[in-house]
């Protein structure tokens, strides 16, 4: 069976995003750019299934700017088949992803999908429910293991109270959670092997698909912020003032 | 015209969060319905029918919606939306799940994790893990919102709103429950819970959140953890404070042996008062902490127990 996996660009895991001083939105010059980490377990759980042999071709799509033709080479050094890059440097929202990956899902005629559960830039957690609704097909979000057994999969997920598990019929779509794998890193050779890896070229409008945001951002600020406080020298004060000057305890 | 409210329950009891989210929903202007899905489940709508400016609950009691599967529950709500300007949920793993299907079936945006609502197709939210906040105006002719509840009040329970039995959409028969591995415990839940502790990687194992835990029975504290616990198994998944675990807002967040990644620090900022116990002075958490104490954890934790039974809690 395909799997396709959408990976994002985004900014890196490590570095503090700070808010443009007009408002306008977070500045992205010179910062370091990666692969969303929620996408990296995707990848992984894909190779994996190939590994295992059930999967028989993983797809790695982006959609963004040109340079995130660099986060689809990562994932196909990583040990995806090939790749195809949605360009435009417009914002995309998830419903909008959601539908370019409708139409690449069926163009491809991939069993199953798999996305990172939120991207760490606009934390919306929405793109792989979409997708699925789009599709009319099952979904199986926050997931912490994935087991296929036929036409169907068992999918344990993480949830509020603790895990559940469901099983979903195939075809289906499935988002990650931290827990599902450690990602691997990918080795120099495959570095190499990945650059000869076919990456196709696509726009919005070869999917038909209209990107127009639904929202308009009127602007962007700092979050309120803390200072930081006093630092006590002992348990025994610690306790006084939590006692006596916060009022908590 | 108005909005609808999806509780967030487990066929018995209505979750807190839900007040929160119907106080978001009030400042829509509009009536404000509750709808329960699920199975047996009377007395979340009782509970639901309380609740201060509810004005009706719809009752969908059926045994497709016991679990509340995504595609169930949304196959519903899409099919009552025609009655609603914009339907709200709590920002929980059962709301996340299905209110993106609800919002693609119904061809809107979702607007997730609202923190304040400034007119009723303004809102404001959270971005990359809270180190930016949006101002987002919707053009969508309905709303669907996921709020986040740590910053809305719950509303009283002086309501009595009429429930109204619904009859249940028809099944998609795309997915089905297998089984819970539910944390027991007899603390508070970490999201409404007063005083939380969270343990982080200093703690060096699992059996060593034992010190922690006795501290948290003295304040009948809730108990949380970092990431980077989580991963290396010394806690649950479901303890995680983060960006993408619980974001919390107590009275009172105790963090422990965790240095302060701005992953956590999203999940926990608007504390109201932040202590941090860690041995590193230079660890990044002291930045946001009220009360910072450099300290061994190992020697701290006893030493805070043995304080807090001196004060005879």
């Amino acid at each position: 069976m395909k799997v396709l996996v959408p990976v994002k660009r985004v900014i890196d895991y490590n570095v503090k995003a700070r808010v443009k001083a007009d408002g306008s939105g977070v500045d992205l010059a010179n910062v370091k750019m990666s692969m969303n980490p929620f996408d990296e377990i995707s990848v992984e759980q894909a190779v994996r299934m190939k590994e295992a042999g059930t999967a028989t071709e993983v797809i790695i799509a982006s959609i963004g700017p040109a340079a995130a033709q660099e986060t689809i080479r990562t994932a196909l050094a990583m040990g995806g088949d090939r790749g195809i890059l949605v360009k435009t440097d417009q914002t995309v929202e998830p419903l909008a992803v959601a539908k370019i990956l409708k139409a690449i899902t069926e163009q491809e005629g991939a069993d199953i999908v798999i996305l990172g559960k939120q991207a760490i830039d606009d934390d919306s957690n929405q793109t792989g429910q979409m997708l699925a609704a789009l599709l009319g097909r099952s979904q199986a979000t926050f997931a912490s293991e994935v087991k296929i057994d036929g036409d169907k999969a068992e999918v344990t997920r993480e949830v509020d109270g603790g895990l559940q598990t469901i099983r979903v019929q195939l075809p289906t779509v499935i988002t990650v959670d931290l827990r599902l794998n450690e990602p691997r890193y990918a080795s120099l050779p495959n570095i190499m092997k990945a650059r000869k890896k076919p990456i196709d070229e696509k726009t919005p409008e070869d999917f038909g698909v209209d990107i127009t945001p639904r929202l308009k951002v009127l602007k962007t600020t700092e979050p309120p912020t803390r200072a930081a406080g006093v630092k006590v020298e002992s348990v025994q004060e610690l306790v006084a003032k939590l006692r006596n000057e916060a009022g908590v305890i | 015209m108005g909005t609808l409210v999806v509780a967030d329950h487990d066929n018995t009891n209505l979750s807190d969060a839900t007040a929160k989210v119907v106080s978001a929903a009030k400042q829509l202007g509009g009536d404000v319905h509750i709808l329960v899905a699920g199975q047996n489940c009377g007395s979340v709508a009782d509970a639901s029918a309380k609740l201060d400016g509810v004005t009706k609950v719809l009752l969908a009691d059926d045994a497709i919606y016991s679990a509340r599967l995504a595609e169930n529950v949304a196959e519903l709500v899409v099919g009552l939306m025609g009655d609603y300007d914009a339907v709200l949920s709590s920002a929980t793993t059962m709301s996340k799940n299905f209110m993106p299907r609800v919002a693609a079936l119904m061809d809107v945006a979702q607007i997730s994790e609202i923190v304040k609502v400034e007119a009723p197709d303004t809102f404001v939210r959270p971005i990359y893990a809270g180190n930016a906040m949006q101002t987002v105006q919707s053009s969508d002719a309905k709303k669907v919102i996921t709020v986040r509840t740590t910053t809305f009040q719950a509303v009283g329970q002086g309501g009595s709103a009429a429930v109204e039995k619904i009859a249940a959409a028809k099944d998609p028969g795309l997915s089905e429950y297998v089984g819970d591995r539910l944390s027991e415990s007899a603390r508070p839940q970490l999201t409404s819970a007063k005083i939380i502790i969270s343990g982080g990687r200093g703690m060096q194992s699992g059996d060593n959140f034992k010190l922690v835990e006795a501290v948290a029975d003295k304040l009948k504290a809730a108990v949380g953890a970092s990431r980077a616990a989580v991963d290396a198994g010394y806690a649950a998944n479901d303890m995680q404070v983060g960006q993408t675990g619980k974001v919390v807002a107590p009275e009172l967040y105790i963090a422990v042996g965790i240095s302060g990644a701005i992953q956590h620090l999203a999940g926990m900022k608007d504390s109201k008062v932040i202590v941090a116990i860690n041995k590193d002075e230079e660890a990044p958490i002291f930045q946001v902490s009220d009360y910072g104490l450099v300290a061994d954890l190992f020697k701290a934790l006893p030493e805070l127990e043995a304080e807090l039974t001196k004060l005879g809690l």
